[in-house]
Parts: C-alpha cells; structure tokens; sequence
C-alpha cells in the first residue's frame, strides 16, 4: 500500500511540464496517440456539426419561424453536412481504425507512422479551414461567409455566377486537403493489415475489425480519388476561368453529379464497414460465443466493398438516365441488401443461445441491429426508381440517411467508445450514465428520425428554410425538434462521462471484459511499444487458447 | 495431398512476413499508384465524355511544331524509364555510384520533358492562342481539358523529379536500400504510363495532318 502511494509520488514528481507533453503529442507518430488525436478531433467537429444540427431544428420547429434567415439557414445545412461527413464521422472511423488495427493484429505501429502523423493534420488543417470560412470568407458584393451550397455541392450553384466570394473556395480546399489525408491514411491501414499481422496470425485467423478496416481502406483508395479529380475540375472552372461544369459553354452539371456520387455512395460504407466492424468485435464478447460465420462475413463485407462501386447512379434518379441506365441502377443497389442481409443474420446468429450481458456496448449494438435493419428496408425503397422519382429530394430521404449514419454507424461509434475507452484510456466509463446516454439518446432518436419520415411523405422538400402553416407536416416538425433535444442531452452525458470517466473512474486492467483479441493482452493503455510479449497465435480467439489452454478453439478451426 | 495444397498457401499468408514477399513501402506505393491512376482517369473520364458530347470538337495540333514536339517529348520520357531501370538495377548489385549516375540522368529526362513541355504550351498559347478559358475554335473546353490534363501530368513529372533527386542523394551519402531506389522508379514508371494514354488521346487524336 504504501510502497504504490510511493511509486504514485514518484511518478507525479515525474510528470513533464504542460508544454513538453503538448510538444509530445504534436510531434508523435505513435499510432496510439494519432488514433485518440483522431478521436478527440472528430468529437470537436461532431459538436460543431451538432450545434448546427440544432440551429436547423429550431428554425423549424414551427411554420414561418424567423429564428435564423434564409441564407444562414443553408449555410447551416450546407455545414452539417460537410461536417459530420468529412470531420467527424470519417476521423471517428480513421482514430479508432488507426488505434485498434495495429494492436489487434499484434503490430508495434503501422506500416507508415510519419505518413499516419501527416495525414492527421491535413484533415486537421483541411477542418480548420472549413470553419475558417466563417471568418475569412467574406466575398465581394457582400457574399454569404461559410459555404452554402449543400454537402453535394451541385454545377452550376458552385460557378463564380452563383456562389461569388471564397464561401465555395474554402468548402473545396477544405475537402481537398482532407482527401489527400484520407488517402495517406487509407494506404497506411491497408499496407499495415497486409504487411505487418504478427507471426501466426495469418489472413484467415484476423479479427474481423482488421478484416473490415481493409475493405474500408480499399474504398476509401478507389472512391476518394474521383472526387478529387473532380474538386481539381471545379478549382479549374472557378479560379483559371475553364468550362468543365459551365453548361452554357458546353461543359456539363451531370459530370459533377457523376463524380461526386462515384466517391458519395462507397463513401457510406466506407462509414458503415468499420461501424459493423465494431458490431463485429463486440456482440460476440457480449454474448460470450465466437462470431457465427466468420468467412462468410469476410466474403460478405467484400462483397459489400465490391457492389458499393457500382451503384452511385441511384442518387440520380431524378436526372433522367435511360431506362436501361435506371435498371441497372435499381438492381445493382438492390443487390447489396443481400450480403447485407447475411451480415445482420450473422450477428442474431451470435448472439442466439449466448449468455447475453446488457453493458453499455452491446446496448449501443442491438439497438444498431434494429435500426440498421429499418435504414436498409427503407434504402430499398428508395432504390426503387418509381418511387426515388415520388420522394427524391424530400425528408423522406433526409429520415432514410440519418437512420443509416446514426441509427447504424453513430451508435456503434457509441458502442466502440464504450467497448475500448478501458483500453485507451485504462479507466473503466461510469455503466449508469451509460445507460442514461443510451436510453436518452435512442429516445431521441426515434422522436427524430422515426416522424421525419412523415412529413417526407407528405411531400415536405429537404432544406427548405420555412414552411407554411395547415400542410400537416407542423405536429411532425415539432416532434422532430424535440427529439434532437433529447439527443443533444445524451450526448452531453456521453461527454461528461468519458471526462469523469477519465479523470475519477476505477481502474480498468487489462481485460476487463474477458476479451480473446490481442488488444486485451496488453497493459491498459497500452506502451509505446504495444506488447512486451506476444502470445501464440494458433486460431482466430488467441486470448481464449491462453485462458482456456483444455479447450481451445485451434482444436476446431 | 490437399492439406500439403493447404500448408503452401498458409505459409504464403503467414503473419510475420509480407505476402508474396512485397515489403510494406512497395505495397504502400502501389497503393498510391493505384488511387493516382483512378485520379487520372476521373480526368480522362471527363474529357472524353465532353469531347464526344461536343459536336466540333477542334483539331489544332499541326504536325510541325506540335506532333513534333510532343513525339520527342514522349521519346525522353520513355528513355527516362530506361535510365530508372539501370538504376534500380545497379543498385540491386550494389553500386551505388553507378546508380546516382542513372538517376541523375533520369532527372535530366524529366526536366528536359518539363522544359519542352512548357515550349510547346508557350507555343500554343502565343501562336495559337488557345489558353485555358478561350480559344479561336469556340469551344473553350478544348483549352480546359487540355491545359488541366497535361498541366496535372507536369506537375506530377515536376514532383518526381524531385523525389528522385532526394533518393540520389540519399543513394549517393550511403543511405537508402535498394527497395527504395524501386519503390522511387514504380513513381516514375507510373508517371511515363501516364503519359503514354495522354499522348495518343490527347494530342494524337487532336492532330491536324
Ligand atoms: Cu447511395
């Protein structure tokens, strides 16, 4: 006891001044340390995105409201988007895919740790001056500030005629820089899941996060890159006077269209491939049996990566393709609900017959199940071009992506925070605020996003700033408002117990859920180093073989 | 006689060892060849759709200078590629004089391609006064793409040759192995590769004969 106060006094003594540690944690190229930047970075931008989240849902709580005008009401929406897309859904998945992979693969670091440190502060600096436009964005004639020309930013709204001053200039540079960053980030988890696995752990004995985190990557190599293309065309048309996207000169809007949806649609599962790769990890743990259909979960999440190439134009429906264009659209993206469909019987398939523990994490992940389930029923709807034609462009839509990115991928992000924060951070999360954020924030969910549907099929067009009163869609609106209030709430919670958590919470040790990856045989954080010692790597559970050396699962794989 | 099959293919992907003995810097230059070259196509992409979208679609590359200058301008470029061989190749066996000697003359072909690059740009910008916004033919997309595709590919000559003037001399002060050395001429092969779909599809096929 007192020997512990004593190394306790020697290492306070120890600790490095303020300025060195931030000197540190600037300078490091530790993957660990990149991964918590990633995160803390991305929860920054997730609160940003969500105060304007709010702003929108104020403005529309009631018809004729005035709370915001008109042109702040599209810079708004225009930011949400960008925002949570770009800076904060993506630095989630890129922390904790950079955090986790190496140590779940029995790595020291990554395959390019200064490149890993490089592409962190071009998507932090590509943030930076997002938000930077709110300052410095002031045009001539005096033009809006920040970018207000929606995240998908059609031709012609960004030509100078329409969008004068630097809002739009800010918005490009923005995603350009932070695809550059993506890229240098995508390269590195590929080449690390391929290059670096630890003697033993061969392609078909890695845990499915570093599975699915590969196929991540590889999306993010093929999609990212057309999007850039297509920001260099746009940066061509605007600055050096070129015509790419100029109808009136022969260029052509529906070429930007193309692009932007090429890299837009894989971009989703780009979000949602590390989310159920989460899902993976932690309802097998909570439902203490191996994951049910391993290789058919690889199988299906290439399949998934695969199929996701090939099915953008269904976002463009309401263009006029040709009709043969529109059928293979419609079966293309209906294609996907199929290996999708395999992943979620999979996962029920897990969890029937175990011994199921309701913490926090696995709460985040049922209730991921069901809702992922109603995103996908509805983007089959959707995928069906009639009814695209019917509901194109309204809250329908709206209801049917923020059901995917928070009904599917944030709350598996939720979960994940929950599952490793003992790990990273080697104290364990307060379980009833836990709690309280996971009934707080599915309240609010549903009080959203389940009634935006409503008013989407009662012909409600997305981002309009006001409505008029009697058109049936008042009750829904208010409604909708009221549940992001629960949801800003929860994840005020959330916050406020990863802090406490963080600074009072009981010490974690290294397993606290008796887990069978890697990552749990080392100290909670880990060291810089990751293991002093590996242990044998003989089947896909190598935790489970140390623990149960009677009974392990190398007898069976 | 399937588990023998079976064990092959194991110690193929075993941990601990790169998978068909690709080292992680090659793997990740391949990578970024791959999202580069899919940049480059989204651009091909473009251009061809709207130079078929467009009715009359101009035509201005006389055979002297311009098919002159940019056959030549292909010509160092491909003979730059050979260069980088011989140098990946002495520095396979060690030599590492040798091997500065060839990438500075591979440096040299890429400049030289830049210099003769930018004549031929000063050419048709002074004479034929076709500029990135405008151009007499009225159709000021032919400007756009063209300016934009070449403009792209310069750049990217314009970086190599950079690289590969740090590799020299890295090369040169005992540094670097000669997977770096590769990896650098996978850069610069790429580059070439490039140039070979710019080439026919951009000046080729817009050639004036
Ligand atoms: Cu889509």
């Amino acid at each position: 006891m007192s020997a512990a106060r004593a190394t306790v006094a020697v290492v306070r003594s120890e600790r490095a001044p303020l300025v060195d540690t931030l000197h540190e944690w600037v300078t490091t190229v530790d993957h660990k340390r990149l991964g918590i930047l990633y995160i803390i970075y991305a929860l920054l931008f997730l609160a940003f995105g969500g105060i304007e989240a709010i702003i929108i849902r104020i403005q529309l709580i009631r018809p004729h409201n005035t709370f915001v005008s008109p042109q702040v009401f599209n810079r708004m929406f225009t930011m949400h988007g960008t925002t949570m897309i770009f800076f904060a859904a993506m630095p989630l998945v890129f922390g904790f895919a950079n955090y986790l992979v190496p140590l779940m693969i029995g790595a020291r670091d990554t395959a390019f740790p200064r490149l890993n440190a490089f592409s962190f502060w071009l998507t932090a600096f590509g943030g930076l001056l997002l938000y930077f436009s709110f300052l410095g964005g002031n045009g001539l004639y005096g033009a809006g500030n920040a970018p207000d020309v929606g995240w998908f930013a059609y031709a012609p709204l960004t030509s100078r005629t329409f969008s004068p001053g630097h809002s739009t200039d800010f918005w490009i540079l923005a995603l350009l820089l932070s695809g550059i960053g993506s890229m240098g980030t995508a390269i590195n988890i590929a080449a690390t899941v391929l290059c670096m696995r630890c003697p033993g752990m061969t392609l078909g004995k890695m845990p499915l996060l570093a599975w699915l985190n590969f196929t991540m990557a590889g999306l993010v190599i093929l999609s990212m890159s057309p999007l850039t293309a297509a920001q260099l065309m746009l940066l061509v048309d605007r600055y050096l006077g070129g015509h790419f996207f100029d109808v009136q000169a022969g260029g052509s809007a529906v070429l930007w269209m193309h692009f932007f949806w090429i890299f837009g649609h894989p971009e989703v599962y780009v979000l949602a491939i590390p989310a159920f790769a989460f899902a993976s990890e932690i309802i097998p743990v909570f439902s203490r049996k191996p994951i049910f259909g391993y290789p058919v979960m690889v199988a299906a999440t290439l399949a998934i990566g695969f199929i996701s190439m090939s099915v953008w134009a269904h976002h463009m429906f309401t263009v006029g393709m040709t009709s043969a264009g529109n059928t293979f659209f419609v079966l293309s993206t209906m294609a996907i609900a199929v290996p999708t469909g395999i992943k979620i019987f999979n996962w029920l398939a897990t969890i029937w017959g175990g011994k199921v523990q309701y913490r926090t994490p696995m709460l985040f992940c049922v209730a991921f199940l069901f809702q992922f389930l109603i995103a996908g029923l509805t983007g089959i709807m959707l995928a069906a071009a009639p009814f695209d034609w019917q509901l194109s462009g309204s809250y329908f839509v709206v209801a049917h992506f923020h059901y995917v990115i928070v009904g599917g991928i944030l709350f598996t992000i939720f979960g994940a925070f929950y599952y490793w924060f003992p790990k990273m951070s080697g104290r364990m999360y307060n379980e009833a605020l836990g709690k309280v954020h996971f009934w707080l924030f599915t309240a609010g969910f549903h009080l959203t996003f389940d009634f935006m549907h409503v008013p989407g099929v009662l012909g409600m067009p997305r981002r309009i700033y006001t409505y008029e009163p009697g058109r049936g869609w008042d009750i829904w609106n208010l409604v909708i408002t009221i549940g992001v209030l629960f949801q800003a709430v929860a994840t005020l919670v959330f916050l406020g117990n990863l802090l406490w958590s963080k600074l009072w919470g009981k010490v974690a040790g290294s397993d606290p859920w008796d887990g069978w990856t890697l990552e749990w045989s080392t100290a909670s954080p880990p060291p810089a180093y990751n293991f002093p010692s590996l242990p044998e790597v003989r089947s896909r559970r190598p935790l489970w073989d140390l623990k149960h050396p009677e009974d392990p699962d190398w007898h069976y794989e | 006689m399937s588990s023998q099959a079976n064990a092959a293919v194991t110690s193929l992907w075993e941990g601990g060892r790169s998978p068909y003995a690709v080292n992680s810097k090659k793997f990740g230059m391949w990578l970024f060849v791959v999202s580069d070259a899919l940049t480059f196509s989204a651009l091909l992409m473009a251009y061809t759709y709207l130079r078929v979208s467009t009715p009359n679609w101009p035509t201005p590359f006389h055979f002297s200078p311009s098919i002159v200058f940019s056959s030549i301008m292909t010509f160092v470029l491909l003979s730059s590629s050979l260069t980088m061989v011989m140098g990946v190749h002495t520095m396979n066996h060690g030599n590492r004089k040798a091997t500065v000697g060839w990438i500075l003359a591979t440096m040299a072909g890429g400049l030289a391609f830049v210099v003769l690059h930018l004549r031929e740009w000063l050419n048709l910008i002074n004479n034929e006064h076709i500029t990135i916004f405008g151009n007499p033919m009225d159709v000021p997309l032919f400007g756009g793409t063209f300016f934009t595709l070449t403009g792209l590919h310069m750049t990217h000559v314009i970086c190599g040759v950079i690289y590969l003037g740090i590799i020299a001399a890295g090369v040169g002060r005992g540094k670097f192995k000669a997977e770096d050395v590769e990896v650098s001429g996978l850069y610069w092969h790429f580059v070439d590769l490039v140039w070979m779909f710019i080439f026919p599809l951009v000046y080729l096929m817009s050639a004036r004969i």
